[in-house]
């Protein structure tokens, strides 16, 4: 019995070593690229498609023969929607599995939980969600929209087109939603809205009974003043909210609802019939009619194998990220964090919406700004975009202790938040 | 900005001869909505509603339903009705079919709010004389939503027309409405504020409001005593409402709550796979409505009521399943329970998100789930009403078996005392096992209620199962009434707090409430009092 015990152990230790050299080996003839998407949990929803969307990327980066002729290899783990295992897991990729590079998070309390470790072991984090600005880190480029690049347009265009006056900021109760309304607040009161006119109001995450709140709307939009609202409301708490709004019949035309939040993905689990009209504000909209973004589109529906998947925002910004990452790491001839990073500024990719981004030294992208109004089949039809690109500008000049901040990774700044330059 | 000109231009020169009623210009105007400059086509739609031709309210209606197309291969504009291969081209006007192209041979006209505001006057104004009472009504009601000046007198002259005296009321309103926006004398306007006043309501409020500063003295006197008089009656109104709003989400609460009444009310058992025995039930509907989708379309309106049974069967039975392997080797130790019942609920979880999918399930609402009855100034959702009936139908039927079943007396005595229980020959096992099973059932039958008005995703048990132990503990384990009284009375003083507090800062406000109650009556509301409590 003991004898047998033995034997086993031995086996294992064997296998074990066999397993470590084989890892070895791999290790050293693939480029490895960690995914730090949750897999579960309530942000699975949304996070799960863009882990699907990296393996597609990189699956067809290596048909393209790899990456300065190694293979790239996909290291996926599941930090499963909680914040304190995204920093556990986001360690593991960058210590144990040695990740070149990781695309990852949603969330910003994610993102805020795993900075200190990727500045600690100086990696690289792609980060690919519209966020609230106000961060500028070494180690991470941010791919989705700053602030100026999504909700201020938003704003102005509704003040413009539709002469809004009186404004509800809702959003979901944590740090996106409270950031962004704080600098929409001081952007309508610089243009002269009185304070009476503006109307804020946080949620739970995951808020399903809406009635009050819609209620409550309805009462502040019967002033005489047209009146729209401006929704940071985050994650799958949006369908009831919109479900709520289309049963009390708010219409578009009466009280428009602009979010920041919704695209294509999120509006997969609803019936748009009375959501028409509803606008979002993003960098990208599925129904944009471009060569690039219909080859984009057909590529996903082969990889996923299902014509109904729709493609979105975050979506794009891997895509651009990923480009950037692969023609950054071609032009250092290394993955080394450091001689890549330098690498990345100024490295541009076509957008699926036309134009060209940009990677600027301060971690942001140059992107268009599209706005667009729901339609009946789920898709977002634009009625607005920007003539040329917009520049991701990290601390908002709307925030007085953050606008007098710059941020800029080049000498002589070398610096994500400073007053002067460092050099 | 020269284009946009130009195109103004040409909209005004083209759209003042039509003034002139002449119904040759038509097809020309329709032509020129094709356009991507709102401005302009904005200025298109009321030179088509100057004509007052009844023919364009076919085309303008089809803008307005983004039915209307342009043909690529010349620019012409026509009505857009999908076939079973491409598009089929209907003439605007004259409504004769004209051809069938390719799908992308046609594309749809875009607008946006705006130009859905000015098509819903353009579009009420051509319809004020409609032969058809219901869309004569439709029209005073979006005028009355769209108030244009310029259409004071076609307003009066519909007014006189009309015989139905509610359109006529109607009518008056939305000239009323139009008469502020105008610049008729002041006489005209007191009298408009005197009927708008009188009609009341939230929408008369806004245009009261809405008058501008400079007005005169006493028109905004009138306003102002307007605006009081209104705001009085509002304000009973949303009382009214607060508590409405308090009941349907102690309906809600109750729902999922009941079949934990009986699992850990009744049983004891801590059950944290509760919420997703709800949300297998959710799923359920889903599954009956993809099948009717695919299979007959016309049963859709019946899906709920196939779904409920199903529901019932599908949770209890996984219930059931659950008890037979993993809960009746630890009845009596609760936390080893409690633990399992967790692993239990996660290994749900992944295997819906696992057959499913992670994101979230479209469950379709039957048209009497759609839509709102308006009670005064009260909106009441049809789903929420429904949910509250089906909530107290849902309890009082469990109570019936309860009370009034072999069953129900069994489980009574067995949860009472087990041993005699099984000394007078009822075999506690299998009544264990049915009680477990349903009290899983119900909340099947709540996961149907809850796909109405929540996402049907993998996580919809999580959010539930804190709320339905609150509910339970608090109204007093073991007790329906108390399950019944706790849900309503936690739901109205949420609603009442949600206005003043916020949301987030009402459910805190509530759950300190709750500990608080429970320091002073741990047994909670309707404490069972017997010897079962004291064992």
């Amino acid at each position: 019995m003991f004898g047998f015990g033995r034997v086993k152990a031995l086996a294992a230790v064997s296998a074990l070593a066999i397993g470590l050299t084989t890892g070895a080996a791999q290790a050293a003839d693939t480029i490895k690229v960690g995914i730090l998407h949750s897999l579960s949990g309530t942000m699975a929803i949304s996070e799960t498609t863009l882990k699907d969307v990296m393996l597609m990327l990189i699956d067809d980066q290596n048909k393209k023969g790899g990456l300065l002729g190694k293979q790239l290899e996909a290291v996926v783990v599941d930090p499963a929607s909680n914040w304190p295992l995204f920093a556990e897991k986001a360690r593991e990729l960058i210590e144990v599995n040695g990740t070149s590079v990781v695309f990852g998070c949603w969330t910003s309390v994610s993102r805020k939980s795993v900075l200190p470790v990727f500045e600690e072991l100086n990696s690289m984090l792609f980060y690919p969600v519209q966020y609230e600005g106000e961060e500028s880190s070494r180690n991470v480029f941010y791919t989705g929209a700053a602030p100026n690049q999504q909700a201020i347009p938003a704003v102005d265009y509704l003040m413009k087109t539709e002469s809004v006056e009186r404004w509800v900021l809702a959003g979901t109760d944590y740090v996106y939603p409270r950031t962004t309304n704080k600098i929409l607040e001081s952007y309508l009161k610089a243009k002269g809205v009185p304070a009476e006119d503006i109307m804020i109001n946080y949620t739970p995450f995951g808020h399903s009974d809406w009635q009050t709140i819609v209620a409550d709307i309805k009462k502040f939009g019967s002033a005489g003043k047209k009146t729209a609202v401006v929704s940071t409301i985050n994650g799958d708490a949006n369908v009831p909210f919109y479900k709520e709004l289309g049963n009390q019949g708010i219409k578009a035309e009466d009280i428009p609802v602009v979010a920041f939040s919704v695209g294509e993905e999120e509006l997969a689990g609803i019936d748009t019939g009375p959501l028409v009209g509803h606008l979002a504000a993003w960098n990208y909209f599925m129904s944009i009619d471009t060569p690039e973004n219909d080859a984009f589109i057909s590529k996903w529906h082969a990889f996923i194998g299902n014509e109904d998947r729709v493609t979105n925002d975050p979506m794009e910004a891997h895509y651009i990220g990923f480009k950037m990452w692969v023609q950054a790491v071609q032009q250092a001839g290394t993955t080394d964090v450091d001689a890549v990073r330098q690498a990345m500024y100024g490295q541009t990719v076509p957008n699926l919406t036309g134009g060209i981004a940009v990677m600027n030294t301060n971690h942001h992208l140059s992107k268009p700004v599209v706005i667009g109004e729901i339609q009946d089949d789920g898709q977002i039809q634009t009625v607005w975009s920007t003539d040329g690109v917009v520049v991701g500008d990290a601390w908002s000049d709307f925030i007085p202790e953050s606008a007098k901040l710059t941020a800029d990774w080049t000498y002589p700044w070398v610096c994500g938040g400073c007053e002067k330059p460092t050099y | 900005m020269i284009a946009r000109l130009l195109a103004l231009m040409i909209a005004l020169c083209c759209g003042l001869p039509a003034l002139a009623a002449d119904p040759d210009d038509l097809p020309g105007l329709i032509d020129q909505l094709h356009t991507r400059d709102y401005a302009a086509m904005e200025q298109t739609v009321n030179a088509i509603a100057a004509t007052g031709d009844p023919l364009a309210v076919a085309p303008l209606q089809a803008l307005s339903d983004g039915d209307l197309y342009y043909r690529k291969s010349d620019d012409k504009v026509f009505i857009a009705r999908k076939a079973e291969s491409g598009t089929d081209l209907i003439d605007p006007l004259t409504g004769e079919f004209v051809e069938n192209v390719g799908r992308r041979d046609a594309r749809k006209i875009g607008i946006n709010n705006n130009m859905r505001r000015a098509l819903r006057g353009a579009l009420g104004s051509l319809t004020l004389l409609s032969p058809d009472p219901s869309v004569r009504a439709a029209a005073a009601q979006s005028l009355f939503k769209s108030p244009d000046p310029n259409a004071v007198e076609a307003l009066g002259q519909a007014i006189a027309a009309e015989k139905d005296a509610a359109i006529r009321t109607a009518m008056e309103e939305a000239q009323a409405a139009s008469i502020l926006l105008s610049d008729l004398d002041d006489a005209t306007k007191i009298a408009a504020i005197e009927s708008l006043a009188d009609r009341g309501g939230r929408d008369a409020m806004s245009l009261l409001k809405g008058i501008p500063d400079t007005a005169s003295d006493p028109v905004k006197a009138a306003a102002a005593d307007g605006i009081a008089s209104i705001e009085a009656a509002l304000a009973l109104w949303s009382t009214a409402q607060n508590i409405y709003y308090g009941i349907s989400l102690g309906s809600v609460l109750l729902m999922a709550a009941i079949g934990l009444a009986i699992t850990f009310g009744v049983m004891g058992v801590i059950n944290m796979a509760h919420g997703e025995m709800v949300m297998l039930g959710a799923y359920t509907t889903y599954v009956v409505q993809e099948i009717i989708r695919n299979n007959a379309p016309g049963m859709f309106e019946f899906s709920l009521a196939i779904a409920v049974p199903l529901a019932f069967l599908v949770s209890g039975s996984v219930g059931v399943l659950i008890e037979r392997t993993v809960i009746r080797y630890l009845y009596g130790r609760a936390l080893e329970t409690l633990l399992a019942t967790w692993g239990v609920s996660l290994i749900i979880q992944q295997l819906v998100r696992s057959i499913f999918g992670p994101t979230n399930k479209e469950v379709g609402n039957p048209d009497f789930m759609s839509g709102a009855v308006q009670l005064g100034e009260m909106t009441l959702t049809y789903n929420r009403i429904w949910i509250i009936v089906f909530a107290l139908v849902v309890l009082a039927m469990l109570m019936l078996v309860l009370k009034r079943t072999p069953l129900g007396l069994q489980m009574r005595a067995v949860t009472q005392n087990r041993r005699m229980a099984g000394a007078m020959g009822i075999r506690t096992d299998r009544v264990d096992a049915l009680t477990f099973g349903l009290g899983s059932g119900i909340a099947g039958m709540a996961g149907v209620a809850l796909s109405q008005i929540d996402n049907v995703s993998p996580n919809l048990g999580q959010s539930y199962i804190i709320d339905s132990f609150m509910v339970v503990v608090f109204g007093g384990v073991g007790n329906l009434w108390g399950t019944l009284v706790g849900a309503l009375s936690l739901g109205i003083a949420n609603k009442f707090l949600e206005p003043y507090a916020g949301a987030v800062l009402a459910k805190i406000l509530v759950l300190v409430a709750i500990i608080l109650f429970i320091q002073k009556r741990p047994r909670g509301l309707f404490a069972l009092k017997g010897r079962a409590v004291e064992s």
